[in-house]
């Protein structure tokens, strides 16, 4: 039939995005990427092949119809265009910053095979920014079901969870331990990659929804869910509770003075801005060479913020080899940008510290790669007498997190795996009748973007059960 | 937004606070303690529960004036507000009838004591209490703690009152038998009354204060090692076996922000942060 048509000219590079520099963003907590502006945004949509048969859509955890959003762009139908990205995804300014698109919805778009893939996340970001410097638009109030649900713990799960039933006329409650909302978004990622006011218009919206929003309530502690259940009256819970507990190497010197855990070091610098220390209270000291042992998004976020706070040196020590370094590729290479060391197929031993208990040394012993490991990656093993020595007087220990154990604990009757995360059926539903689950909770350390999707499925889950619930 | 109904001094740079919070009045138990910000700048300070009554939905602590944040909520009025307090946190104490039970305190850790005291007297314990302070005009609550016990004593470091030093506790066990022994108050004092109930083999239970930012088992700040294990503070105690706790590992991570702490608290004061500050203003 239409065998004539002339296949259309790809551009092969996307659209750079405007970055600050490094030579400049290496000292300051600024946002890093600048995002599109408007002509860059749609120079970017325009190369978008509208696929009849879209690959990329298999590559968002939620599914959004990103060629449908496009089209609407590249109209100039923003309202439109963004209303269609949140019928999936309710944190788009988020995850426009902070998905792994390369490994997610842009892996998959075909124009990849030829050239540079569509910077979908950007255009997601623009939309989103868009819609926030407007103001959102305010969905009609649903009238109220006269349920109730608690929602545990305000991260991208619980927080989506909260929207979805607000809307749909459910009281909500979001109880969370912290005295701040947004759970990583606030505590973890760092200010230059995704800054805290756009959390904070994210929460505000949800309370406009209706969300009652209670801060530093530590459910298992204040209350137990059944306490929730039963005492206070909520016809359903949802744990959002993360993943935040922190590991350590145990390796001798570990408790000396300058050695965080990601967590510690995160949350000072994040959630308690010790980075504008005095003027905020909670100090934060970095010395002249700072370690940061680990190869995720934490070590590379945690790398760059001791950088800001003005360390000489800063050093990523990694026991595998660049190949399998599992933070996004974005950011290794912004942190390299910014003159971040990293220094692969090593593995500290001890710590060496002074007589006032401060670490002042770092052994470590060089590694190589075996036979692959469960994860299919290779192993790695130490290479007898390669020991050798750093001069480390702040180390940040970032090799990973567990599932925050406090409601497992608190909660009989709920299954939880060797792990520790809670076990839930696809759509959250725990073993408690009532009580669902999602997030890094049910899965382990994950993204942002799979919290929120769980957050989503879990929502409609709720919404059903309490629908047919009867009035108690 | 928590407010502050009672603000009283008990002793010099010693301030007893009683504060409307009715859920956490409800839920409070012995040993637990809560993290305490004052505005949006601030830390987060963890303080024991020195009592609560959830028939007029308060909770109580009492501090030592150290510090910035300290001497910040010190100058707070009945009336004022905190921005936020998060708690009960930590594991309650163990209640119930041990038998004779030894309590040892010191400053401000007095208060919390007093409420252990109570809470071991109802479950049916015989109580022998010693307190202790650096100097006599620190102590406070005699009165009340003497109340609760069946043999009542004190100590000051310079001997200005009754006994100096913790010495005299070796004489006391060494009269009687003792089921078990709880100790509150500066680490040096938990340690000592440690060494001193060991070679009796008094199970002995010690209330610690590592640095705590969270208080909810995330941030790792407040690990200390106990029987050789790593243990994180808030969440796995704050009560410890004393005969397993390295104290010399936790004296030094408390000092770990020594410089920048005193850099807060001196520009605090600069600033006029004190109360005379704010009546000119
Ligand atoms: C430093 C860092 C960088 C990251 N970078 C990225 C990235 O670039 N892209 C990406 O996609 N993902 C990233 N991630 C992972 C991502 O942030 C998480 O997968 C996601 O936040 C999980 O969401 P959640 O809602 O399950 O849990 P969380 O975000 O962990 O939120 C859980 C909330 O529950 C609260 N809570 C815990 N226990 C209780 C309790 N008992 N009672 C009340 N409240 C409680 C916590 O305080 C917290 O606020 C990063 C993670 C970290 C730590
Ligand atoms: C579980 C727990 C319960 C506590 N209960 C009480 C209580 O009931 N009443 C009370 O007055 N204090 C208590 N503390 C100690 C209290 O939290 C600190 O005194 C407070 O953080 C000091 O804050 P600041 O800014 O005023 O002083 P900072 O400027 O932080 O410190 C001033 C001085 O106090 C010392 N200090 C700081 N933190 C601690 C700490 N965690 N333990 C001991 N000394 C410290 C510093 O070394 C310094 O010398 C408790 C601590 C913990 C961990
Ligand atoms: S939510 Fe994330 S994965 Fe999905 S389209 Fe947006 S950037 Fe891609
Ligand atoms: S696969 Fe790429 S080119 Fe095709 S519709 Fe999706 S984004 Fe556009
Ligand atoms: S205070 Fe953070 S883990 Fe205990």
């Amino acid at each position: 039939m239409a065998e004539s048509k002339p296949k259309p000219k790809i551009k092969k590079e996307s659209v750079p995005i405007l970055k600050q520099k490094p030579e400049d963003r290496r000292r300051n907590f600024n946002e890093v990427a600048l995002g599109y502006t408007e002509e860059q945004t749609l120079e970017e949509a325009s190369r978008c092949l509208q696929c009849p048969k879209p690959q990329c859509i298999q590559g968002c955890p939620v599914e959004i119809e990103i060629p449908a959003f496009i089209k609407l762009l590249r109209e100039g139908q923003y309202e439109e265009a963004i209303a269609k990205i949140k019928e999936k995804n309710s944190l788009p300014a988020i995850c426009g910053r902070v998905c792994p698109q390369e490994e997610q919805c842009q892996k998959f778009c075909v124009v990849g095979k030829v050239g540079e893939p569509i910077s979908i996340g950007r255009l997601e970001r623009f939309l989103a920014d868009w819609e926030r410097d407007r103001g959102f638009a305010m969905p009609k109030k649903p009238p109220a079901t006269g349920k109730s649900v608690a929602v545990i713990g305000a991260g991208p799960a619980g927080l989506t969870v909260a929207a979805d039933l607000a809307k749909l006329g459910h009281k909500v409650v979001i109880f969370e331990a912290l005295h701040l909302p947004g759970g990583v978004l606030v505590y973890g990622i760092p200010e230059f990659r995704l800054p805290k006011k756009i959390v904070q218009a994210e929460v505000d919206y949800i309370q406009k929804l209706g969300a009652e929003l209670k801060l530093g309530y530590l459910i298992g502690r204040t209350y137990t869910i059944p306490e929730l259940l039963k005492e206070r009256g909520f016809d359903a819970a949802f744990i959002g509770t993360g993943a935040g507990l922190p590991a350590f190497m145990n390796v001798p010197g570990e408790n000396l003075g300058g050695i965080y855990s990601a967590s510690e070091f995160l949350i000072r610098v994040n959630l308690m801005k010790s980075y504008a220390f005095p003027e905020y209270d909670t100090p934060i000291r970095i010395g002249k060479h700072v370690v940061v042992i680990g190869g995720g998004n934490v070590a590379m976020d945690s790398a760059r913020s001791a950088l800001r706070l003005g360390a000489e040196e800063v050093c990523i020590v990694y026991r595998r080899s660049r190949e399998e370094l599992p933070a996004r590729r974005e950011e290794v290479e912004n942190a390299e940008e910014e003159g971040i060391i990293c220094k692969f197929l090593a593995t500290p031993t001890r710590f060496i510290g002074d007589e006032k208990g401060w670490v002042r040394q770092m052994e470590c012993i060089c590694m190589e790669l075996g036979a692959p490991d469960d994860s299919g990656r290779r192993r790695p093993v130490p290479v007898k007498g390669s020991e050798f020595i750093m001069d480390t007087d702040t180390a940040v220990v970032a090799i990973g997190r567990s599932p925050n154990p406090i409601i497992q604990r608190t909660t009989g009757g709920l299954e939880v795996t060797r792990r520790g995360t809670i076990v839930a059926e696809e759509n959250g539903k725990t073993s408690l009748e009532g009580v669902y689950a999602g997030g890094d909770i049910v899965t382990g350390e994950a993204t942002v973007i799979s919290a929120m999707g769980a957050g989503k499925k879990a929502a409609k889950a709720i919404h059903e059960y309490l629908t047919k619930k009867p009035f108690a | 937004m928590y407010e502050v109904l009672k603000n009283m001094e008990l002793a010099p740079k010693i301030r007893l606070f009683e504060v409307y919070a009715p859920e956490m009045a409800e839920k409070a138990k012995p040993g637990q303690f809560v993290i305490v910000i004052i505005d949006e700048k601030g830390e987060r300070i963890p303080l024991t529960l020195a009592g609560y009554d959830a028939e007029n939905g308060t909770i109580t602590f009492v501090f030592n004036e150290v510090g910035k944040t300290t001497k910040q909520l010190g100058i707070l009025r009945e009336g004022d507000s905190i921005w936020n307090i998060t708690g009960p946190l930590g594991n309650p104490s163990e209640i119930r009838n041990f038998g004779r039970v030894l309590c040892v305190a010191g400053g401000v850790m007095i208060a919390p004591m007093l409420l252990q005291v109570k809470a071991l007297r109802e479950a049916g314990n015989t109580i022998v209490t010693a307190i202790g302070a650096r100097i006599e005009e620190l102590l406070f609550f005699e009165e009340e703690v003497k109340a609760l016990s069946h043999e009542f004593y004190v100590a000051t470091d310079d001997g200005s009152k009754s006994y100096k030093g913790l010495d005299f506790l070796r004489q006391i066990l060494a009269k009687k038998k003792f089921d078990r022994c709880v100790s509150m108050g500066p680490v040096v004092m938990m340690k000592n009354v440690s060494e001193i109930t060991k070679p009796f083999g008094i199970p002995t239970v010690v209330t610690l204060t590592p640095i705590m930012v969270d208080g909810m088992g995330m941030c790792g700040v407040c690990r200390v090692t106990v029987g050789g294990k790593m243990m994180f503070g808030c969440v796995d105690g704050p009560e410890f076996d004393g005969h397993q706790v390295d104290f010399d590992g936790l004296i030094k991570r408390q000092r770990m922000f020594l410089p920048e702490e005193r850099l807060s608290a001196l520009l605090w004061e600069l600033q006029g942060g004190c109360e005379c500050g704010r009546k000119q203003a």
